[in-house]
């Protein structure tokens, strides 16, 4: 399941010569560059430059102006807030406020995720025992509300602290798939000959399994990444985010309780969430990709399905004119996701 | 012993959360003694004794041993008593919760099982036809994934309630026109007032349904058991019900319960924005008013009722898969 694509790849005679093989690289890159990772990249990669570089264009998201919910016009791009602020000047503040928080958060919630799931894994025993335990126990407690309870105890609500309060949420369910993950590479072959050869167990850890979990451990930063963005955009909702820090959620909280619902500011709460969206069909898209790097079938299988009825309907084609043939089509039909 | 692994699970889960929402309070900078007393100082002058019956109250007062305190807790939470809030004052908490319950468990349970019931046909009817323009229901369902719950719930109220007129802007019900009661006219009213908020649930969570559900119907189909089943010429609806559908399945249901508990949180955000009367909202009620007993009585209740849901789910996991009962 977890073998790279370039091995599935059907090796064509003498490609094991070297000139051969920057056309073997080029095919593997055109099998795993589908279009919805392109998309998802691009979206990825334009959220990112309008949150890194949006922030040194844009004038000063805090300045108070006498023209306050002002529509889109030339001169405020997406309208002003209640106060007269610049739309697109908080957006700008906001996207980097929310990806920094993001990447923080999947960033820990790696670490734990990989240290709980694939150190137990691979020792086994009580350990095992113990972090399974520990990983379903705070897989099962609802996050959210977990959040609040914290963050309602907490004045200076500051970026680390919130950022490590949705980490300790939300790094349960990857630990999990890591550890099945894990389970199954240690026991094969190779890692039994590194343990047998004396191989210490933190470099079969980081050379033998790591490099293995890859796709898994990607797929899981991605996701992380989605469900901080989102966790983080309903905690500041409800006004529980950083303190000080602009963040999409933080802009839909402050829009919500402006009362831009009823006074027809679509322009006000619209493209936070819209950026939100993006980003996160964005990193799906790129996920949905990994998967079908993971997990092949995912991608063979629709296409074999599709050559079958192809063949069908041209096989129906040519019996059609000698007519009957449909009762041997029924058995023809029997199975093709083999492949 | 398959059976008491998972009572002891169970019960080592409430034990943390318990347990949890104890130190919580005491672990944590910032005293909610001082929180409450600068609430109430908004109202007038408060006296020394006023702050030492709120001490009692919350359990800050330092004569008893953090042991002695938490064996109170415990003792407290057996017999039901969960202090009193602050906003309702003097309601009980327990009374608060049981006020709000009702109306987070029937929307939001109403709202996943429908979610889930869709996503699974949907999701097996577009793993069976793979390789169709079904196909394209991927990237559909992928965004209505990415998009944040409450901003969906935003524009629906903005679209349908405020411009259009179609739905009510906020509640539970008309409290103008009907009273709580199991009669045609409430429970009408509360479905009226029900439907957007549910709605918004089903569909920001129905496209993980779907694709979860088509993902292992496009891997199950590819088994040895599969072809056996289409070669002794069952009809192919058979085949994709009862030979494909109910055993790939099996890993939606037990991320059926896992979602409860999501659902549940995520409902907090969708009930504040339509300050629909149940558990999130209250619970962000209590947050505003640093009513910090309200808050862990709601929060202990939501993981109850997590707990609770993820338990029933697992022993009916038994009876679908029949590979669990066989390994014990």
């Amino acid at each position: 399941m977890t073998q790279s694509p370039q091995t599935v790849t059907p090796v064509s005679p003498g490609s094991e010569s070297r000139p051969r093989r920057p056309g073997r690289l080029r095919a593997a890159l055109r099998r795993i560059a589908t279009p919805s990772l392109l998309i998802g990249v691009g979206l990825v990669v334009l959220t990112s430059l309008f949150g890194i570089i949006g922030p040194f264009f844009v004038a000063d998201p805090l300045a108070i102006s006498s023209g306050g919910m002002q529509p889109p016009s030339a001169e405020h791009w997406l309208g002003t807030t209640q106060t007269g602020q610049d739309v697109v000047a908080q957006l700008a503040w906001a996207t980097r406020g929310s990806l920094t928080v993001g990447l923080i958060v999947a960033t820990l919630a790696l670490l734990l995720s990989a240290f709980f799931g694939v150190l137990g894994g691979y020792l086994g025993g009580w350990v095992d025992e113990l972090f399974s335990l520990f990983t379903n126990v705070v897989l099962i407690l609802p996050g959210l509300p977990l959040m609040i309870v914290i963050g309602s105890y907490v004045e200076q609500r500051g970026l680390l602290l919130i950022s490590l309060i949705l980490a300790i949420t939300s790094w349960a369910a990857a630990a999990r798939v890591l550890r099945s993950q894990t389970l199954s590479i240690r026991n094969r072959d190779y890692v039994q000959a590194a343990r047998v050869a004396g191989e210490k167990p933190h470099r079969i850890i980081s050379v033998e399994i790591l490099p293995n979990l890859l796709p898994v451990m990607s797929s899981g930063f991605v996701f992380a990444l989605i469900t901080a963005i989102l966790g983080e955009a309903g905690l500041s909702f409800i006004g529980l985010g950083v303190y000080g820090t602009q963040t999409w959620g933080s802009m839909l909280f402050y829009a919500q309780n402006a009362q831009a619902l009823t006074l027809g500011g679509w322009w006000w709460f619209v493209p936070p969430g819209a950026m939100i969206a993006l980003l996160g069909c964005g990193l799906s898209l790129i996920n949905f990709s990994i998967d079908g790097i993971i997990n092949p079938r995912l991608r063979t299988a629709p296409k074999a399905a599709r050559n079958l009825r192809k063949a069908e309907q041209a096989a129906d084609e040519r019996s059609s004119r000698p007519d009957d043939g449909s009762s041997d089509r029924r058995s023809t039909s029997s199975k093709e996701a083999v492949a | 012993m398959h059976f008491l692994r998972k009572i002891g699970f169970y019960l080592v889960a409430l034990w943390a959360a318990v347990t949890l929402n104890f130190f919580i309070p005491r672990a944590l900078p910032g005293s909610p003694v001082d929180a409450v007393l600068a609430k109430l100082a908004l109202r007038g002058p408060v006296d020394p004794s006023t702050r030492e019956a709120i001490e009692v109250m919350l359990g800050a007062d330092d004569d008893t041993s953090l042991f002695e305190e938490y064996f109170a807790y415990l003792a407290g939470l057996f017999r039901g008593d969960l202090g009193i809030s602050v906003t309702y004052f003097p309601t009980p908490v327990s009374q608060v919760v049981g006020q709000s319950l009702p109306w987070t468990l029937v929307l939001v349970g109403l709202a996943t099982t429908i979610t889930f019931v869709i996503g699974m046909v949907l999701g097996t009817v577009a793993g069976w036809k793979r390789g169709t323009w079904l196909d394209s229901l991927i990237p559909a369902t992928t965004i209505l994934q990415a998009v944040p719950y409450f901003w969906l719930a935003l524009l629906f109220i903005y679209v349908l309630s405020v411009n259009m007129g179609l739905f009510p802007i906020a509640g539970g019900y008309d409290y103008t026109l009907v009273r709580p009661a199991l009669d045609y006219p409430f429970l009408s009213n509360a479905v009226y007032y029900g439907f957007l908020p549910a709605l918004t649930i089903v569909l920001s969570s129905l496209g993980g349904w779907l694709l979860g559900m088509r993902n292992m119907m496009v891997s199950t189909l590819s088994e040895d058991y599969i072809l056996t089943a289409e070669a002794k010429g069952l009809s192919p609806r058979r085949v994709m019900i009862m030979y494909a559908a109910r055993n790939a399945m099996l890993p939606s249901v037990s991320g059926f319960a896992i979602s409860l508990g999501f659902v549940v949180s995520g409902s907090i955000v969708v009930e504040t924005v339509f300050s629909y009367p149940g558990v999130g909202y209250t619970m962000l009620q209590a947050v505003q008013n640093n009513d910090y007993s309200l808050m862990q009585g709601l929060f202990l209740i939501i993981t109850v009722s997590v707990l609770a849901a993820n338990l029933v789910v697992d022993l009916l996991y038994g009876v679908i898969d029949p590979r669990t009962r066989a390994r014990s």
